[in-house]
């Protein structure tokens, strides 16, 4: 039955069925919703939540339910965000699965609380100390708030690593109806776990490897699993992109605004294309070399100023053009004004 | 004398028979420290530090209460960082500063088990201020040994918040001056101010006497993890000879002499644990709680599957913060949903919704939406002059405005789309509540538009309204919207065509 739902909502809906029962946050807008959720769900369903003293607590509280062996997750903004980068370079060099939200506002600093998408680097490309990855999956709908955290929940747990649902402001403040199947996930077993048990007595989590050598090979050890989740992960969605001249790279709401611009343009014949990253990391290099192969263009549209773009010309390494679109500040493009950047200039060349 | 430690005496190489050991190595620590990379018999901390006592204290209560497959310990970043070399227990090694956070994680995900967050003064009074003094607030089931040395040792010797007035250290090389860097913190006195924790003891290794009491206060704090837990926290003034610079026995008298007087030993609190007050909600199930129903073979009643004259239906609802614009927009949004369409709808949000205007988006469609952003609304309700003024210019050109007043503003320049002019607000009063206005409009667009079943409407109304005044004026207002459009309806002289018919 379909319900409708919010995403910052159905981010802890979704968290439940994956068998989430451990919440640890703070307060911010636009992820607000997230723990309000978490507070008023998890206790029914004998979960915890808990409003930290500050997102670097929360993250360490974090820390502490994963090394005893729980599905667990935090919620947050970008200056949430920046406060558990530590904790989330701990997590990552302690093969300690959860899930962190991050619903990206306008920065930086305090910058303002509209949509933007300025957390890529961050997120993607590290933002704590060391040699890590982030696992990151990108929703572009209510549905996909929901689904797209239960995936973060397996694959951190897959990798023993974090796992980010990177959004943006409204993604996570939109309503759009769900559907959502009442069956729980059952995570694996962690024999890894400390938990206080006579089972578990000799566990250690930690990372700090004092010796170069072992630091090296636990190094050597993780690159490994990340080099796994590139060959077995990564994710994306096409539409209309087989054909496409112009073919249009965005994600999250962008998504969105570029799947109504190639209904326009293809509504006056021009052959426009959308390709959607799913996971931002893992990126779908592959796939967007692919979809890429008879582009005449490729155009990337942002809310930032100009990060996925960096993965996207990485991946296309000078096979076609790649033009880049960008609204930032909390302004998101309306469908229009996408439309008028590509296919304008693809009439022009016809 | 244990089995482990006689495999261990064995393995170093001493004779069993040739002596009585009558103080054997606890089996709560490792007979070889194999996590060490070399110099396994022996630990890395310096001799006559304190918290080679503190380790064996430890160790010793926890065997004592038989506690060992029960507890895990927290090591923080400090001197301290390697205590999972020695502690035959769970071992979780945690960020500067954050072992009261991680320990909470690792209690409430453990409940009835031992959590021991062992930290340092840089580690627990400076950069984890806040975690020490919130999980003492919470009153988190843990037992915190809070080694005070009154200097960082494992950086080499700079300030500590416990450094004392006057002290040097790498940091303060003229030593510690109150008019640059403060005063020794407290952390006992500080941490007493609070309701919640159940025991909190200051004690020093400065002679057996004192280290016989800190034993006590050691064991005492983990009987009360044992016996169900509470915030135990104990302070422990410990010798740190190396960087003090001092041998043995002088960093020992140096703690009774310079520590105890800044630090003085006593039982801060000391009382029984009790649960604290709680008034959580009955367990539920997850269906019910996630408000997942239940697929009831040939169950449709909830979903008319109506033939609607439209693709796709973008609405713009605008108006001031408390008007319940919002809630339209969400409650077409439902309706649209029950009559089997695809929906959206997307708030303005955040500091907006609580003064000046408040506007969202909705879509309905039979596709899938693309963007749920409208840049051109075929409806616009516009529930004040300041949202027409602004949002009317973008309604598409056969769309309609609905405004709540009885007629335009003098100067507006009415655009191509369709206006009707419906005094909401007032019809609403008369009814009772202004606060119906959006049902008044709702009505309106209804009957304006046919777009959607008023049935529809009142099933979405009576099922979110449960006061049942409020429900009635709601279904009066909705229908009074229905009647103004009706029969007295206004409308610009160049109306065009509406799109809606059907």
């Amino acid at each position: 039955m379909r319900q409708l739902c919010k995403g910052n909502v159905a981010v802890i809906k979704g968290a439940i069925l994956a068998g989430c029962r451990a919440y640890y946050g703070y307060p911010i807008t636009p992820a607000s919703e997230i723990a309000e959720s978490a507070a008023l769900m998890l206790p029914q369903v004998g979960g915890t939540f808990l409003q930290a003293e500050s997102e670097v607590a929360a993250i360490n509280m974090v820390y502490g339910a994963s090394a005893a062996g729980v599905r667990v997750m935090s919620g947050s903004s970008g200056p949430g965000l920046s406060l558990m980068q530590e904790g989330i370079s701990y997590l990552a060099g302690a093969e300690l699965p959860c899930v962190i939200v991050d619903v990206m506002r306008g920065g930086p600093g305090l910058g303002n609380i509209a949509p933007e998408q300025g957390d890529y680097f961050a997120m993607v490309k590290g933002g704590g100390h060391g040699n890590y990855r982030n696992i990151v999956v990108a929703p572009a709908s209510v549905q996909e708030m929901a689904e797209l955290t239960m995936l973060a929940f397996e694959l951190a747990d897959k990798y023993r690593n974090p796992a980010v649902v990177l959004c943006d402001g409204f993604v996570a403040q939109m309503v759009e109806a769900v559907e959502l199947e009442d069956r729980e996930a059952v995570a694996p077993d962690k024999p890894w776990a400390v938990k206080g048990t006579a089972a578990t007595r000799k566990n250690l989590i930690t990372s700090i490897y004092l010796e170069s050598d072992e630091l090296e090979a636990h190094q050597r050890h993780m690159e490994a699993k990340y080099a796994r989740a590139q060959r077995e992960e990564p994710r994306h969605e096409l539409y209309q992109a087989r054909d496409a001249d112009v073919l249009l790279v965005g994600y999250g709401i962008v998504s969105r605004v570029l799947r109504s611009a190639v209904e326009k343009a293809r509504q006056e014949g021009l052959r426009a294309g959308l390709f959607r990253p799913i996971t931002l990391w893992p990126f779908p290099e592959k796939a967007l070399v692919a979809a890429a192969a008879r582009a005449k263009k490729v155009l990337v549209v942002e809310l930032s100023n100009g990060q996925m773009l960096e993965d996207v010309r990485l991946a296309l390494d000078g096979r076609v053009t790649v033009e880049f679109y960008s609204r930032v500040g909390g302004n998101v493009p309306t469908t229009e004004e996408v439309h008028a950047r590509f296919a304008t200039r693809a009439q022009a060349a016809a | 004398m244990s089995e482990e430690s006689r495999v261990a005496v064995a393995e170093i190489g001493a004779a069993q028979d040739d002596f009585e050991l009558l103080h054997a190595k606890s089996p709560v620590f490792y007979p070889v420290y194999e996590r060490k990379s070399d110099l396994k018999q022996q630990t890395h901390y310096c001799p006559g530090c304190g918290h080679g006592i503190v380790h064996k204290l430890v160790a010793e209560a926890i065997e004592e209460l038989s506690l060992q497959d029960r507890t895990v310990l927290v090591s923080p970043v400090g001197c301290a960082v390697f205590a999972y070399y020695y502690f035959d227990v769970g071992n979780v090694q945690v960020a500067h500063g954050r072992a009261p956070a991680a320990s909470t994680g690792i209690a409430r995900a453990c409940p009835g088990r031992v959590v021991i967050s062992y930290q340092g003064d840089g580690d627990l009074a400076a950069i984890g201020t806040a975690e020490i003094v919130h999980a003492a607030n919470r009153g988190e089931k843990i037992c915190v040994i809070f080694v005070n040395n009154a200097i960082y040792g494992m950086t080499g010797g700079q300030m500590a918040p416990t450094t004392l007035v006057g002290q040097t250290s790498t940091t303060t090389p003229w030593g510690r001056r109150p008019a640059n860097e403060g005063y020794p913190i407290r952390m006992c006195e500080l941490l007493a101010t609070l309701e919640a924790p159940v025991y909190i003891e200051r004690v020093a290794l400065c002679d057996n006497r004192n280290i016989m009491k800190a034993r006590r206060a050691i064991r005492k704090a983990l009987e009360i993890q044992r016996d169900g837990g509470g915030f135990a926290f104990v302070e422990i003034l410990s010798p740190c000879p190396t960087i003090w610079g001092l041998d043995a026995v002088a960093a020992r008298n140096w703690v009774a002499e310079k520590m105890v007087p800044v630090f003085p030993l006593n039982v801060f609190r000391d009382r029984k644990p009790e649960p604290l007050p709680d008034g959580g909600p009955e367990p539920r199930s997850l269906a019910e709680v996630l408000e997942i129903e239940a697929r009831a073979a040939g169950d449709s009643s909830k979903i008319r599957r109506a033939s609607h004259s439209f693709e796709t239906l973008t609405v713009k609802v605008a108006g001031s913060g408390g008007q319940g614009a919002l809630l339209l927009g969400q409650l077409l949004a439902e309706m649209g949903l029950r009559e089997g369409l695809e929906v959206s709808w997307l708030p303005s949000y955040g500091p907006e919704m609580r003064s000046g205007s408040a506007h969202c988006h909705v879509c309905l469609s039979k596709e899938r939406i693309g963007s749920p952003l409208i840049s051109h609304p075929d409806v616009l309700i516009a529930m004040n002059e300041i949202s027409l003024r602004k949002f009317a210019p973008q309604v598409a050109p056969h769309g309609l405005i609905l405004y709540n007043r009885e007629k335009l503003p003098e100067d507006f320049a009415a655009p191509e789309a369709r206006l009707v002019c419906i005094p909401a607000s007032e019809i609403a009063d008369k009814l009772g509540s202004t606060k119906a206005a959006n049902m008044v409009l709702l009505g309106a667009l209804l009957e304006e538009t046919g777009s959607l079943g008023a049935d529809t409407a009142l099933r979405v109304i009576e099922e979110k309204v449960k006061k049942i005044e409020l429900l009635n004026t709601n279904r009066e207002a909705l229908e009074a919207g229905r009647q103004f459009v009706d029969k007295e309806v206004w409308t610009g002289a160049e109306t065009q065509p509406d799109g809606f018919a059907g």
